[in-house]
């Protein structure tokens, strides 16, 4: 059996009471996409945190190609090849959509050294440029590379955290509600990019998004969340169809 | 027993006045965001007033109006509604700096039109030195009767208005989130400044109350009485009134405690006494898992426009190259008049000016470029001082003890960034000052260390056949010193760290995602900025050629964030604006009398409050609009036909070349909506 990509085991989760997650197991292979869906508070983002390690669980255990990654600090797994996006943005405000980029670059990288700074050597390479612009082509904000991050909209801000999850590019790429806010040329935008990444089998993608129709037209897979528990996960035939489903998601067929 | 009562016993009063002032810092951080600093002024203010109008003659009751219930809390509104409610969405540094320059400049003021207040002569409602009875054969004063008891009663009426008050109700949802609180139709404006004005009545009571156990009424005094504050807030978590309340009276017991059981005339008891509280607060800082990520719970947080960041604008090409030249000119021309015309003490000022730019610089590194608050950078400075002067007087050279000063600072540096690794924001500036504190009150006493009042003498260097001993030739050996270290803060600014640490004061969490070790980086940071506050120290000490701990005071940790800040903390021209401008302005206004001896921390103080508005500083600002109206004159020129400039984001104007600029200045005045 090949070694999935991202697997976690009894991954539990709870703030007081309230258990965020409780005994999530999901493996995902590479080059997958997978939708997450449920109602808020089901805890998809605190699957996103726990995956990346902005929290951590209080069971379980989250492997990366089959190596243990749970206990590791969250740049180690952003750099083993973890993209991610955030719901509630999380910009380097000051710095512009390209700078945004160049760091990304950098730190993915890990060619950054104190004494190299002090050298003059610490500037980015022409490929790094090149590749930073590339990608600003590809999500469709070079127009606005060098503006500040706060002068943008919403949806555009969303957009630069899209092209920064995709330095690299990223193994895994977990994207939290990329589509609100967006208008509707930075959606189309949204979906060209996603359903270019769909293609790539070396790229796997997790999306958590509330827009059912965007979503089923981009993955082949949908998991759904309710309370902290997997309901319902296959492809997305099926798990529409899955009257469990209907009930906590949708609320009909009470 | 009876012993450790009478040590215990009036440690009572001290604590519930600390209690008074903490449960103000609670309710405002909770309502506000702002950790507000200036009570310790208010406080100051209200004791001033008080001891003021008895002197003169006031019935107490009057005079007790006056103080606490009209003067301090119309401070604290005019705070809110003239700063602080402008700093909601605002970054920590936004919302520490104006406190900061508040809490330096409400002193100030007051010592300006009133003079010092001398001692009280009464304290609330009880004959304050008279022995009302005996507990447990410890005399009870009237002084102590009455804090305790005023502040028995105001805590619980405080509580029950919170618990079961329509007000309290309000209050509580604004803390949870302003927007949805407002969504329910409460008005959280309104209800954020009646947190504001309660807290400030609480601050301006425990002023007043705490002020007859003082000998004098200083400002200081109050500064001490916030530090223990700050303490007994985090030993509550910012967040919970009854621990506060706890925490406040334990510390004001255990400080009695200390003084009572530590063998005296010795610099651990004379020292620890004082920075015990300090000593509370970073174990608490450090201890208290709510205040390693303190991080907004509103659920509609993400509604309002993020905090703006200030970022340099890109210029004309030519208005570059013409504000380059320019500036090159100011600077020639300073330095052929220090050089030709300047008299001999002058020449000390500009020295004094330069080395004073290099500690601003660690500043600019550590605050500025990365977004750390640092409250102890005068520490790291004193700390350099210090070891430039053992080791001279282990006959050093002293080049090379100034260059190892720097080394030791920097050390220092990273064990002090070690616990504030878990620490976010306005956390990290506490521990630091707790830091500031401890070193001028206990590390620096020492024989071996800074030798107390009496300090050290530190020579001029030689190198070889140059002697620096010369006023002139330690003006360049001190210039060369600027030159470079500006040069690698440029450096590092332009290079992956700079810009990592850039990210890292956008968002750590981000910064974090995208692969960034962030705790490597902070522990750079605070090495490096250590290791250049430490070499301007050393300097400084060489300069001033003796050194003593009142040097390096933890205000003046306080008064270098106001000035760099004030000035311009994004940049390593702003740190030598910074520094240069402080030391002239300290030699103009030596001479005048004592009263107005702060003013120059007045002036700093007061151009810190435009902070809420332009985060890049007064100088900063100002350069920016003389840049913009020559870029205007520019384009006229260019364009003899009379065409208006072309708008930032018309049509063929091309955003990120020069006309990306006018997005960046003026998006202070018009925030981007989310909707």
């Amino acid at each position: 059996m090949v070694t999935a990509l991202l697997q976690t085991a009894g991954l539990t989760k709870r703030f007081g009471r309230v258990a965020a997650l409780s005994e999530v197991s999901l493996r995902l292979d590479a080059g997958e996409t997978v939708g997450v869906i449920g109602p808020n508070g089901a805890g998809k983002t605190t699957l996103f945190d726990c995956i990346l390690g902005v929290l951590q669980p209080d069971a379980g255990s989250v492997s990366f190609e089959g190596t243990r990654i749970d206990r590791l600090p969250v740049f180690r797994r952003s750099l083993l090849g973890i993209g991610r996006t955030f719901q509630r943005l999380e910009l380097f405000s000051g710095m512009t959509p390209r700078e945004h980029l160049l760091v990304t670059e950098r730190a993915r990288g890990r060619q950054g050294a104190l004494w190299k700074d002090v050298l003059g050597m610490g500037r980015p390479t022409p490929r790094e440029k090149s590749e930073a612009a590339d990608l600003l082509d590809l999500v469709g904000l070079a127009d606005v590379a060098d503006a500040p991050v706060e002068s943008l909209s919403l949806g555009k801000s969303r957009l630069v955290e899209l092209a920064r999850a995709l330095v690299g590019p990223p193994k895994l790429l977990l994207l939290d509600e990329p589509s609100s806010g967006l208008d509707d040329a930075e959606r189309a935008t949204l979906v060209s990019v996603l359903s270019r990444l769909g293609r790539r089998r070396d790229v796997a993608v997790v999306v958590v998004e509330h827009d059912l129709d965007l979503v089923s037209t981009l993955v082949e897979r949908l998991v759904v969340f309710d309370v902290g528990r997997v309901i319902a996960d296959g492809t997305v035939e099926a798990v529409l169809a899955d009257t469990a489903v209907r009930r906590a998601y949708l609320g009909v067929g009470r | 027993m009876s012993l450790f009562l009478s040590y215990l016993l009036p440690g009572i009063p001290y604590g519930f006045a600390y209690a008074l002032m903490a449960v103000g810092l609670v309710l405002t951080y909770r309502a506000s965001g702002v950790f507000n600093l200036a009570f310790g002024a208010q406080a100051y203010v209200s004791a001033v007033i008080f001891s003021i109008a008895l002197r003169d003659g006031w019935p107490g009751w009057a005079a007790f109006v006056v103080s606490v219930l009209l003067a301090s809390p119309a401070i604290g509104l005019a705070m809110e509604r003239l700063l602080f409610r402008y700093t909601r969405t605002a970054g920590p540094l936004v919302k520490l700096v104006p406190a900061l320059g508040l809490l330096i400049a409400i002193p100030a003021v007051t010592q300006m039109i009133i003079g010092t207040a001398t001692r009280l002569p009464s304290s609330l409602v009880l004959q304050p030195w008279k022995v009302y009875f005996h507990l447990a054969s410890t005399p009870v004063s009237g002084e102590e009767l009455s804090t305790t008891v005023i502040s028995i009663a105001v805590i619980a009426a405080f509580g029950l208005v919170l618990r079961s008050s329509g007000l309290g109700l309000r209050m509580r949802a604004v803390v949870e989130s302003p927007r949805m609180a407002e969504l329910s139709g409460v008005r959280a404006d309104r209800t954020s400044a009646t947190a504001w004005v309660l807290s400030s009545l609480l601050a301006g009571l425990a002023g007043v109350l705490l002020a007859p156990l003082y000998s004098t009424v200083s400002a200081s005094n109050f500064t001490a009485l916030l530090v223990a504050a700050i303490a007994a807030a985090a030993i509550g978590s910012f967040t919970s009134l009854p621990i506060t309340l706890i925490g406040a009276i334990g510390l004001g017991i255990a400080q009695q405690l200390l003084a009572g059981y530590l063998p005296s005339g010795t610099i651990l008891s004379s020292g620890l006494r004082p920075a015990f509280p300090f000593v509370v607060l970073a174990i608490a800082l450090v201890a208290r898992k709510t205040l390693r990520q303190p991080e907004a719970r509103d659920p509609l947080a993400s509604c309002d426009p993020p905090a703006v960041a200030f970022r340099a604008p890109a210029r004309m090409t030519e208005v570059a190259v013409g504000s380059r030249a320019f500036t090159a000119l100011v600077v020639g021309m300073l330095v052929a008049t220090i050089l030709v015309l300047v008299p001999g003490n002058w020449e000390f000022v500009f020295t004094f000016g330069i080395v004073l730019s290099i500690i601003f610089l660690s500043i600019t590194l550590l605050t500025g470029m990365g977004g750390q608050i640092s409250l102890g950078q005068a520490a790291f400075a004193g700390a350099g001082a210090f070891t430039a002067g053992q080791l001279a007087m282990h006959s050093m050279p002293v080049l090379g003890a100034i260059l190892l000063a720097g080394v030791l600072s920097a050390v220092l540096g990273a064990v002090v960034a070690l616990p504030a690794l878990r620490l976010g924001g306005i956390a990290v500036g506490l521990l630091t000052l707790s830091f500031a504190l401890l070193a001028t009150n206990v590390l620096f006493l020492y024989p071996w260390a800074g030798n107390g009042a009496t300090g050290l003498t530190v020579p001029r260097p030689v190198l070889g056949p140059i002697s620096f001993a010369g006023n002139g030739a330690f003006f360049w050996l001190s210039t060369v010193f600027l030159v470079v270290l500006a040069g690698a803060v440029k450096l590092v600014q332009w290079g992956t760290t700079g810009q990592e640490l850039a990210a890292l004061r956008g968002s750590e969490r981000g910064s974090a995602a995208v692969g960034i070790d962030v705790r490597r980086l902070r522990v750079v940071a605070f090495t490096l900025s250590a290791a250049i506050a430490g070499i301007g120290g050393a300097l400084y000490a060489s300069l001033e050629q003796s050194v003593s701990v009142n040097d390096f005071n933890y205000e003046f940790s306080l008064i270098y964030v106001v000035a760099v800040a004030a000035v311009g903390v994004y940049s390593v021209a702003g740190a030598i604006e910074a520094g240069i401008l402080y030391a002239v302005l300290m030699q103009l206004t030596s001479t005048l009398p004592s009263r107005y001896s702060s003013l120059l921390a007045l002036v700093f103080a007061l151009a810190a409050l435009t902070y809420v508005r332009h985060s890049e500083g007064v100088v900063a600002y100002a350069k920016a609009w003389v840049l913009d109206r020559a870029e205007q004159l520019a384009r006229y020129l260019q364009a003899p036909t009379l065409r208006p400039p072309a708008e930032p984001g018309a049509p063929g104007a091309p955003v990120g070349s020069e006309t990306g600029r006018a997005e960046s200045v003026d998006m202070h005045a018009a925030p981007r909506s989310h909707s």
